[in-house]
């Protein structure tokens, strides 16, 4: 160390560094960037499988349906509102605000808990979990099919 | 008090001008820019897609059918698949050193957005024309 002499500042180093929630935020913003990556792909499988009819349709919903692909769903919606909160946190700091480190590790525990609220929101407003439906939409969807 | 403003650049790198990747912060901008198109267009498709994928089949088949659904869809899917390709470029950057694996993964990281959107531009415009 003692022959560094480049006063630019050095990457963290993970194994030597305490972990910090803006540390933690940044690293997980890479990891849901990744997820997402490959949760587009069934983004676009859903589009494709539209387009080619009910023949590829049907089996995709049917694998979405499952339980595995139902924890699939929820974990990319939590990757997404993850991404797409801390995602807006960055916009700021790269405007070069909000670096205060007490307000930076604010904000970065705040997404943590907005991005899982907001998740679990999506969730139960949309009625994907199963018996939970606040906004009746069943109701409104069963009068639609009868019109 | 008369000491220039320190910059986080090397001397080299203030002459040089555009740095190692030769595209300056054209990269940089442009992330920013589709995160901003895309912090807009996400929840407006979560909410629609949620809302059509109820329907099953008919109800996607509906949805697509839309004109300016088939337009923000196109936009958001389009967005998201540009900025992916960004994101994963800066990764594979960062952790991949070995020059040939590297260069594999960047064009395979191309292919595979441009692919992906190639499809997702065909199903919504042939359900959305016809």
């Amino acid at each position: 160390m003692s022959s560094w002499t480049d006063k630019r500042p050095m990457s963290p180093h993970m194994q030597v560094w305490k972990w910090h929630l803006t540390m933690a935020g940044s690293i997980l913003h890479r990891m849901t960037g990744m997820a997402n990556y490959v949760g587009a792909f069934v983004v676009v499988a859903w589009l494709f499988a539209t387009a080619a009819g009910p023949d590829l349709y049907e089996p995709l919903a049917g694998l979405i349906d499952t339980i595995w692909g139902q924890l699939i769903l929820f974990g990319f919606t939590l990757s997404i509102s993850y991404h797409l909160l801390n995602g807006v946190r960055h916009l700021f700091l790269d405007a070069g605000n909000g670096f205060a480190p007490k307000f930076a590790s604010l904000t970065a525990g705040v997404v943590f808990v907005l991005a899982v609220a907001l998740a679990v929101a999506i969730w139960l407003l949309a009625g994907l979990v199963p018996g939970v439906d606040p906004l009746n939409l069943a109701g409104a969807a069963s009068v639609g099919a009868a019109q | 008090m008369s000491k220039p403003q320190q910059s986080i650049r090397t001397p080299l790198g203030q002459v040089r001008g555009l740095g190692s990747a030769k595209h300056g912060v054209g990269h940089f901008v442009s992330q920013r820019v589709s995160a901003i198109a895309l912090v807009v267009l996400v929840p407006w498709f979560l909410i629609t897609l949620i809302n059509a994928v109820r329907g099953g089949y008919d109800g996607a088949l509906a949805y697509l059918s839309e004109p300016l659904n088939a337009v923000l869809v196109l936009l958001a899917v389009g967005a998201a698949l540009y900025h992916m390709r960004l994101g994963m470029q800066v990764v594979i950057e960062d952790y991949i050193a070995k020059n040939g694996t590297k260069i594999a993964l960047l064009i395979l990281n191309t292919f595979i957005c441009i692919t992906l959107f190639a499809a997702a531009a065909y199903a919504v415009l042939k359900i959305a024309i016809s």
